[in-house]
């Protein structure tokens, strides 16, 4: 499955990487080849398979409404890049 | 033109419970200071293993029930995946295919009778994040509220009128502070609110595209807003132009909806079962469990009440408003009744006298409870009605008690307000009388029996209000048969 390069972009702005017009040449075709090989998967016939998204058989896993203890501050805040008055500080962003 | 106008709201209520949704975080997060209320599940750290609140879960489906909806067996959490500085995990854990509850409806009133608004959904979901916006060009994001229980509920396209969507938003919030699982607090965002709103000329069968407003923050934001966008949509179909689907803020300040930037669409959410969270399957007792939880509601009540209690409609929508409220009466009327005094009566007062001190010190009836008890409204009246006491007395014997939780009775006594109904004092008034006005007694024996009318007025003036009148006169009348 051929993917174009408005597609490309698209995806890739999804997921918040800024690409060169190279790179996205290089990852229409790789993610081509990609979308070819679960295109294989298509052919297995699955008509008899319920649709699954948990292999572990549990369910109802629920816990008492309970409060525990929260992280200190500090360690909330040891990895941030850049804060200010007790939180992260981030680009702004509307 | 003539335009047809629909519109939807999806509220979002904070689940009150006292954890958050996947974590064992404290979920009073409105007064808490920034990122302390924080742990490794709700900041989506790598790892982290969430575990669903079985409370959340449960006062969800309650609420469901309370709106008519089925609640469905098969439930999944699903991710929803978006970047946003707000959103720890760059996913919300929410419902999408498989919502928790389904197909409801609750009735407003309205000029015309009631209406049935219908719900397409409720279902459960986590908060994000707080960004404040910083006149730097930066954002700082507070984590309290991620993870903080929600469930988004979702109105059909049934509302006509911004009127119309203020009622019904309204009426939810009377609904939820009813059941207990939201506290209904706007200002602390626990209840928000965003519409979708389109208008079409009459005629087109069509919806017009769909506008999604956000940010409004009170009932009369809702108003406002969808009056503002509609009149704008309005104005630009008549002026020959297409509207374009899209999400607009409404600005409080400027009093205008704005438009905001595009997020991504739906079928970019990517939405797919959460591995992390094994299903929830409700069976039939699980669901009959919170049917039994349900108790008697608004619309319910205010029945009841006209049935059993005689009251008018407006009186028993009035008195069914908030749980509390309601409660407080019956217990007042239950009070009341042993001592002979009538539901109706204790209605008056309530919304009367009592409402009008509430109102005054800000408080609800269930603040004032074990102060001004539901039974004191019962014996004031009672004091009335025996003779007790006149009305003027009534309502200050009503105050002082509201006031300082005293006994009607006692404050009757400290203030030396009871009636003087007889016996030695009032013959004392009345001897009194007769010796100041010769003339009137004079008039009286010549048979002008009117001029005891005058006699009587001088007794209740030296008794300061306190005799009752009929008695006044007849032991007038006796001290007269002496002279
Ligand atoms: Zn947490």
């Amino acid at each position: 499955m051929a993917l174009t390069i408005a597609e490309v972009e698209h995806v890739a702005h999804l997921a918040r990487l800024r690409l060169s017009a190279d790179e996205l040449e290089k990852l229409q075709h790789e993610l081509s080849h990609i979308l070819d090989y679960i295109d294989m998967l298509k052919e297995v016939d699955v008509s008899s398979v319920a649709p699954t998204a948990q292999v572990t058989d549990l369910a109802n896993v629920m816990r008492d409404d309970e409060v525990r203890p929260s992280l200190p501050r500090e360690a909330v805040l040891a990895n941030a890049p850049d804060q200010r008055d007790g939180m992260f500080r981030v680009k702004d962003i509307f | 033109m003539e335009y047809l106008v629909t519109i939807g709201l999806e509220v979002h209520a904070q689940i009150r419970t006292q954890s958050k949704m996947f974590c064992g975080c404290s979920a009073e997060v409105a007064n808490a200071a920034p990122n302390t209320h924080v742990c490794p599940t709700c900041m989506g750290l790598p790892g982290a293993l969430p575990y669903i609140n079985r409370r959340a879960v449960e006062l969800a489906a309650l609420t469901g029930l309370a709106l008519n909806c089925r609640i469905e067996h098969n439930n999944v959490i699903s991710r929803k995946n978006y970047f946003y500085p707000d959103l720890p995990s760059s996913y919300q854990r929410s419902q999408f295919d498989d919502p928790l509850c389904v197909a409801g409806w609750v009735e407003i009133a309205g000029e015309d009778g009631t209406r049935r608004i219908g719900l397409t959904r409720v279902h459960i979901e986590e908060d994000t994040g707080k960004l404040n916006h910083q006149a730097d060009g930066s954002s700082l994001v507070d984590f309290n509220r991620a993870g903080v229980p929600l469930m988004e509920i979702v109105s059909e396209p049934d509302l006509t009128s911004p009127d119309e969507a203020r009622r019904y938003f309204q009426k939810l919030q009377q609904l939820l502070r009813w059941i207990g699982v939201n506290t209904g607090n706007m200002e602390e965002g626990a209840l928000r609110c965003d519409a979708n709103v389109s208008v079409r000329p009459v005629g087109q069968k069509e919806y017009g595209a769909k506008v999604e407003i956000k940010n409004m923050n009170s009932f009369r934001a809702v108003e406002r807003a969808l009056t503002y966008e509609i009149q704008r949509q309005k104005a630009a179909l008549d002026a020959g132009e297409t509207i374009r689907q899209s999400t607009r803020g409404w600005d409080e300040a400027r009093s205008v909806t704005v438009e905001q930037r595009l997020k991504e669409g739906s079928e970019d959410y990517r939405y797919f079962p959460e591995p992390d969270i094994p299903p929830l399957r409700l069976s039939d007792e699980w669901i009959a469990a919170r049917q039994a939880e349900l108790p008697e509601l608004p619309a319910a009540r205010s029945a009841r009440f006209i049935a059993a209690y005689g009251l008018s409609a407006t009186d028993a929508e009035v008195l069914t408003a908030d749980r509390a409220d309601s409660e407080y009466f019956e217990q007042a009327v239950a009070a009341a009744q042993a001592q002979g005094v009538g539901a109706r009566d204790v209605a008056i007062w309530v919304t009367g006298e009592l409402f009008r001190l509430t109102k005054e010190t800000g408080e609800s009836l269930g603040d004032i409870h074990d102060r001004f008890k539901p039974a004191y409204v019962g014996e004031v009246i009672a004091l009335l009605a025996n003779g007790t006491i006149t009305r003027t007395s009534a309502k200050e014997v009503f105050e002082a008690s509201f006031r300082d939780g005293s006994a009607p009775a006692q404050v009757v006594h400290a203030r030396g307000l009871a009636v003087i109904g007889g016996g030695d004092a009032l013959a004392g008034l009345a001897r009194e009388a007769i010796a100041n006005n010769p003339k009137s007694v004079a008039d009286y024996k010549s048979g002008k029996v009117v001029a005891i009318k005058f006699l009587v007025g001088q007794v209740m003036k030296a008794s300061k209000g306190q005799a009752n009148p009929q008695a006044a006169q007849a032991a007038l009348e006796e001290e007269l048969g002496r002279v």
